[in-house]
């Protein structure tokens, strides 16, 4: 008999060689009720998909088959009908994943959840530190409505996850939140990378922690397990690397947002339809960015099929594509290449040797999907020679 | 001897068919269970109202080549598995399915 873990792997690879949309993504609004100093969002609402036509959806995703879904945002719960959805959405039998701050979780709702089965819930945690947590979040209070929320799932025996981004602000109270998710009987996970501004905006990116930050937190046993083999050598590119996938992102999985808007994955925005034109799956299968995608392996990569860190490194292709280039590295790993093993990609050496170069990296804006549909071939023309 | 002639899948699952193969996974404890080719058969046509010696009858022994005493059996292992981890539910009675467990696409 298989271990869960490995039924999870053996059904993610038979939905790749069926093409099925195993895993998705769908935010349900951008609007918040917290004003995240690093968060990526614009949180004006600019014609959020309406309730029937995110049951369309539901349906149109489940006749896909996809079967993890996670619901997120901006605030899940800022949308009024949003336990009308969740209900919908769990008599289509997804297994979903929420997440949430969980400002707006009471006793109550996380009854409602508790019967509606909702897999896990994972609420953002900045710091054990409320007077951090709420500086972060800009909204005072924030961080005791949070944990209130924690502790209502948890009585209600539900599954929960603690997430904690680190940045310059809290970047050195992740142990002290582990612990604090210890004690409320919650899973901990911690998020060393700020993103990118969907809009292309990279100023919130100065937010990033440091090397010695990353350096700490790659060598704590207690997050990563095996420290030696976590930060071990790379050991170069054979074949069979080459002919690697970068992650699950257009291939099993894909992101909806709140517009109907279908991207590869909710860090690699490169639109590719928009379920408001194009039914669900008829984008999942002949979307002409999502076949691209598909096509690229690390063979396809200039600079990263040639860097000694190909095969090990956790390169997203999203990160890329917001520099400018799908094929080309994603420097905030290079970065964590290096924190993790000490040893320097060509890319980090060219970036540290010219800082300048990281200011001139050329911005991916977000557009609407038609002029990035007609730019798609000559942006990916313009894309490929450039390498890293 | 069963005390049992109708199945219906619980609403506290998640579910999807893969292929020919059906991902279950139990809303309780997260366990994740895939049904082969005939069990998703099975699966899909416990609706709480048809018995399941006629789900065997009509859509196991005229898809399958086996002996229906034989596929009975093998049936009447699976569902009682399933039911075991809260995945099935059991009845003498036709369970009447809410409005939300209905099949998915299988």
């Amino acid at each position: 008999m298989s271990s869960v873990s490995g039924l999870v792997v053996e059904m993610s690879a038979k939905a790749l060689k069926l093409n099925i949309p195993l895993s998705v993504q769908l935010d349900l609004t951008y609007r918040c009720n917290e004003r995240c100093i690093h968060c990526y969002l614009d949180h004006d609402d600019h014609g959020e998909m309406t309730t029937a036509e995110i049951k369309d959806l539901l349906d149109q995703m489940a006749d896909a088959g996809v079967f993890y879904l996670t619901i997120s945002g901006g605030e899940i719960l800022m949308r009024k009908d949003f336990f009308e959805i969740l209900e919908y959405a769990r008599a289509r039998t997804f297994c979903i994943n929420l997440k949430t701050n969980g400002v707006l979780i009471r006793e109550k709702e996380a009854q409602r959840l508790r019967e509606l089965g909702v897999e896990r819930i994972q609420i953002s945690v900045y710091s054990h530190r409320p007077e951090v947590h709420d500086a972060i979040t800009k909204m005072p209070g924030s961080f005791r409505q949070s944990i209130a929320a924690v502790r209502f799932l948890r009585e209600q025996g539900l599954r929960v996850t603690m997430a904690n981004v680190l940045m310059t602000q809290n970047a050195s109270d992740y142990q002290s939140v582990k612990k604090l998710a210890e004690e409320l009987d919650a899973r901990f996970i911690i998020d060393p990378t700020i993103t990118p501004m969907m809009d292309g905006d990279r100023s919130i990116l100065s937010l990033n922690v440091d090397q010695a930050a990353l350096q700490q937190v790659f060598r704590d046993g207690a997050l990563v397990g095996d420290v030696e083999e976590f930060c071990a050598p790379p050991r170069g590119v054979d074949a069979e690397a080459l002919d690697m996938l970068p992650c699950s992102a257009g291939h099993t999985a894909c992101y909806v947002s709140p517009y109907g808007d279908v991207y590869p994955c909710v860090q690699f925005p490169l639109p590719s339809g928009n379920v408001r034109h194009t039914r669900f799956v008829d984008i999942w299968r002949d979307s002409p960015q999502l076949k691209e995608v598909r096509s690229i392996t690390l063979r396809e990569m200039p600079s990263c099929s040639k860097c000694t860190h190909g095969a090990t490194c956790t390169r997203c292709p999203g990160l890329a594509y917001l520099e400018g280039n799908m094929r080309g590295p994603s420097s905030q790993d290079c970065e964590k290449s290096y924190a993790r093993t000490g040893i320097p990609s060509e890319n980090y050496k060219k970036r540290h040797a010219s800082p300048q170069s990281t200011q001139s990296l050329k911005l991916v804006q977000i557009q609407g999907l038609q002029p990035a549909a007609r730019d798609f071939s000559a942006k990916a023309q313009e894309a490929s020679p450039v390498g890293a | 001897m069963k005390n049992y002639r109708y199945v219906a899948r619980s609403t506290a699952i998640a579910a999807r068919a893969l292929g020919d193969e059906t991902m279950v996974m139990s809303a309780t404890d997260s366990t994740l269970f895939t049904l082969n080719e005939v069990a998703s058969v099975i699966w899909a046509a416990a609706d709480g109202v048809t018995p399941l010696d006629e789900i065997v009858a009509k859509k196991i022994c005229t898809q399958f080549d086996i002996a229906p005493e034989v596929a009975l059996k093998d049936a009447e292992t699976l569902v009682e598995g399933l039911a075991g981890h809260g995945l099935l539910l059991l009845s003498d009675q036709p369970l009447v399915q809410p409005p939300s467990s209905r099949g998915e696409a299988l």
